[in-house]
């Protein structure tokens, strides 16, 4: 059996790489993906938590996660819509008058 | 078993960082996706099958089909990404990875010993199982989360609309 | 709970006049000046029924005295503190005062106040001073007292700057309510002293407690005493706390008569008479009293004599009258105390009332110097006022004579300078009540008033009734020799464990001696003041006009004492509120506030720039943090 600090490993591992995308690219899209990349992350780490608890909470949980960033995506993918609509660039700096 | 974690681990890993570095948005796409079916793998060897279900066909299946179509429609496949100087793209990477070390670190100088709560139990993660806690237990937020869908499809349909409402 | 018909009527009797305040003071606005009328006037008419109905019941024996508990106000440990009234002689008397003077001041407001901006709001506050009044006479514990005591303190002030747009005279509001509140902290620290000895404030428990207790002299009823008549020297205006009532003049003239001649003012006498159980026990609290009482007397006599304001000598004089009946109640002669209020109630009200129909005819004209010879013009007023001087000179029949008669027997059987100086006293209110006769209404016209507003009937039909109460008043307490002292008799039950009173009587040929002595004397200063009206007049005008002599400068400037009070009170304490206002409050404690604002405020204008817009910042700073966090777990964990 795999220990669980595998999957602490794992999940830290795809979590800073999310991370690290977001800093790095500037293209919305990609921080998009790059936020679900680190949820994703997460719900790893709380599945396998469910198992080795033999919880299976953990699992509606994550459950609910997929179906709040169902929700998520659809609106922000919406509001990327209008916001290129207004300036035809998916550069994020572009948004900077938008921190007041 | 054990073989199949650490492949599927490492190929999740890869194509994680081939999503951050590629350098068209379709790619990055199709680079998420494979991420996703490795995550999926992971849960079928949790013994979460339900749950990998869920997840191709919500994130694979329809996320991020979502994200190909806004991508092709809006045809930002062109990449005009302004390109950062060296310093900074270094910089960056050297603070994921950092955060990524102090992390890894914490973990492990935490005498942490697990012992699970529970007996181990073959049957979790089955549809029957779950279906079973989320009626009984989760039926209300199950419910509402029905409200939160509605909303968020109403402010789509107003947000990406054309003109005035 | 079963309750008495005069029950009913003792609680229905403050509330009447509420209402009126209530109704005026809402719709007043709406009203004409007939409805107000009706309304303001009507409220007391009711109370003054229902008063009648309580004295006719007490005299026919059908009660004592009758209590009503409404409802319990402070609930406390031990016995809780009761909204309860409760009439006996003694309120009843002050109760037949306060509702028949005021029903007659209110239906001279009437006519005096048509016209006015402020008619319902001057109804409306008027109506209100009553309610307080009767609470205040009516309370059967200190503390339902205090209440209508603070009420009464409170419609003074409105009402003597119920002309608020005239800047001196709101200060002279402020004035006599500072000076009142002066006055109302030894009332309230003499009701802390009582809870503390006696472990009530309820009137039967207190005394009852006092008098087991015995010990005449003892320290904490002299303490208590001494405080209490501190409160009653605030509202009567003695010394040291007389000055706000000569400038509570500025409000409007049936304001004067009611509330700082007839009713307000004669609380402190009340508090005195009403806690005579205590004060007996206080032989040197009564002696202070008395110097007191005797010392106002004579100053404010003195200070009436050069007045030039009409009002002023009135208010001089009701100053002096106070000091009259402290003076009485100083010897232990509570009911020749209570005697001079019910007189000086009718008399002096009369006399502010009269003056107020000199003012109201001369357009509102207050300066002696400006009237003279309205003898022919006003005849009316003229017999009215001189009604009231004769009255208050003590001239045989006349209430006055009575009243004042039973003060100069009383104060001579106890001590024989006080005496002296209060039959000097008598001399000069002879002589200052005539000075103001003359000066208005004999001799040559000097004013230049062609067209005098004509009085009608509403302002007449009191005058007229307070006339003949000041002639005929004084036959309620016929001098005891006779036998046929009412009022001393009426009031037996109330006053019935006073035992100083056991000196021995003076012989009824002492007593007819000393009457005639002083009747001569009053009489020889109105001789020679008629006779040589004409010359001290001329004289006395051209000095007032002029530079007068030390010895008649000190006196017509008050004795400088408003100027003492200012240099020794006033003016230390406002440097002081100055000195922490610019030092501990501006400097300090605004500094303070001030220094710490502005560095949130510039550690702010700082910390903005930090945020940029550029989330890539925002995010490695994150990220920064939690690497910090988990960085300090790894060096200081495990």
């Amino acid at each position: 059996m795999i220990p669980l600090e595998h999957y602490l490993y794992l999940s830290i591992i795809l979590f800073c790489i999310g991370a690290m995308g977001v800093l790095l690219r500037r293209n919305m899209i990609i921080l998009f993906m790059c936020i679900e990349l680190m949820l994703n992350s997460a719900n790893l780490l709380l599945v396998a938590l469910s198992k080795f608890h033999s919880d299976n909470s953990a699992q509606i949980f994550v459950f609910f996660v997929m179906l709040v960033s169902a929700a998520e995506v659809s609106v922000g993918l919406a509001i990327l819509v209008m916001l290129y609509r207004n300036k035809p660039s998916t550069q994020i700096d572009l948004w900077k008058k938008l921190k007041e | 078993m054990e073989i199949a974690f650490y492949v599927l681990a490492v190929s999740a890993i890869l194509s994680a960082l081939a999503v951050v570095f590629a350098k068209s948005p379709v790619y990055s796409v199709l680079w998420l996706i494979l991420t996703f079916f490795t995550i999926a793998g992971q849960y079928v060897l949790l013994n979460a099958q339900f749950l990998a279900a869920v997840h191709v066909i919500v994130y694979a299946g329809a996320i991020m089909v979502l994200f190909l179509f806004v991508i092709m429609l809006l045809n930002l496949n062109i990449a005009t990404e302004p390109v950062k100087p060296v310093y900074m793209r270094a910089y960056e990477i050297v603070g994921g990875c950092v955060l990524c070390l102090t992390m890894v670190a914490a973990i492990h100088t935490s005498s942490f010993e697990f012992t699970p709560v529970n007996a181990y139990d073959n049957s979790i993660g089955t549809i029957e199982k779950l279906g079973v806690t989320l009626y009984n237990n989760y039926i209300f937020i199950f419910e509402v989360s029905s409200l939160l869908f509605l909303a968020a499809m109403i402010g789509a349909v107003i947000l990406a609309k054309k003109g005035d409402i | 709970m079963n309750l008495t018909f005069a029950q009913i009527a003792l609680a229905a009797l403050p509330f009447l006049p509420l209402a009126g305040f209530a109704v005026n003071g809402l719709w007043g606005r709406r009203f004409k000046e007939t409805t107000i009328g009706i309304v303001g006037c009507g409220s007391i008419l009711l109370s003054f029924l229902l008063s009648v109905f309580l004295f006719m019941a007490n005299l026919s024996g059908s009660f004592a005295t009758v209590q009503v508990r409404l409802f319990d106000w402070i609930p406390v440990a031990n016995g809780s503190i009761g909204f309860s009234l409760m009439a006996d002689p003694l309120s009843l008397i002050m109760l037949l005062v306060i509702t028949g003077v005021g029903l007659l001041i209110h239906l001279y407001s009437v006519g005096y106040m048509h016209g006015d901006a402020g008619f319902a709001r001057f109804f409306a506050y008027l109506n209100l001073f009553i309610f307080f009044m009767l609470l205040l006479v009516l309370a059967d514990n200190f503390l339902l007292l205090f209440a209508g005591w603070e009420g009464v303190g409170l419609c003074s002030f409105l009402l003597i700057g119920f002309w608020f747009t005239n800047e001196s005279y709101n200060a002279a509001a402020k004035k006599a309510f500072v000076m009142n509140r002066i006055g109302d902290l030894g009332f309230l620290l003499g009701m802390f002293l009582i809870v503390f000895t006696y472990g009530s404030l309820n009137f039967d428990q207190v005394f009852t407690a006092a008098a087991t207790a015995g010990g005449a002299n003892n320290a904490t009823i002299i303490a208590i005493t001494l405080l209490l008549f501190w409160g009653a020297c605030g509202k009567s205006a003695q010394i040291p706390l007389y000055t706000w009532l000569p400038d509570a003049m500025a409000g409007p003239t049936p304001v004067s008569a009611l509330i700082h001649a007839a009713t307000m003012v004669t609380a402190g006498i009340y508090l005195v008479a009403r806690c005579h159980v205590l004060f007996s026990l206080a032989p040197f609290t009564l002696s202070v009293v008395l110097a007191v009482g005797v010392a106002t007397a004579l100053l404010a006599a003195t200070i009436a004599l050069f007045q030039t304001d009409i009002k002023k000598v009135l208010a001089y004089s009701t100053v002096s009258q106070l000091g009259y009946m402290f003076a009485a109640l100083g010897t232990g002669a509570y009911v020749a105390g209570l005697f001079h209020v019910v007189t000086h109630a009718f008399f002096k009200a009369l006399l502010f009332l009269g003056a107020g129909a000199v003012i109201h005819a001369l357009h509102h004209e207050q300066d002696l110097r400006n009237m003279g010879g309205l003898r022919t013009e006003l005849p009316f007023v003229y017999r009215i006022f001189l009604v009231g001087t004769l009255a208050i000179s003590g001239i045989p029949v006349f209430s006055g004579f009575f009243s004042k008669d039973e003060i100069l027997m009383n104060v001579f059987q106890h001590h024989t300078v006080a005496w002296g100086l209060l039959f000097i006293g008598a001399l000069l209110t002879t002589f200052y009540m005539f000075r103001l006769l003359a000066l208005a209404f004999w001799g040559e016209k000097r004013g230049h008033h062609a067209n005098y507003v004509p009085m009608n009937t509403t302002m007449k039909l009191p005058l007229a009734v307070l006339a003949f109460l000041s002639f005929a008043g004084g036959f309620a307490g016929l001098p005891e020799f006779t036998g046929l002292n009412w009022l001393h008799h009426y009031l037996s039950p109330v006053f019935s464990d006073v035992t100083l009173h056991n000196e021995p009587h003076l012989s009824i040929g002492v007593e007819l001696g000393l009457m005639a002595f002083t009747v001569l004397a009053i009489a020889g200063v109105i001789w020679f003041y008629a006779s040589r009206f004409k010359h001290l007049q001329t004289r006395e005008l051209n000095q007032l006009n002029g530079e007068l002599p030390w010895y008649k400068k000190l006196p017509a400037n008050k004795y400088y004492v408003d100027e003492w009070y200012n240099r020794l009170l006033v003016q230390p304490i406002n440097r002081l509120s100055d000195f922490l206002y610019r030092v501990a409050d501006t400097l300090i404690i605004d500094g303070l506030v001030n220094r710490i604002g502005g560095m949130v405020l510039s550690a702010g204008n700082r910390a903005r720039k930090l945020q940029s817009g550029d989330i890539g910042i925002y995010l490695y700073v994150m990220l920064a943090g939690a690497s910090g966090l988990f960085l300090l777990y790894v060096l200081l964990g495990s």
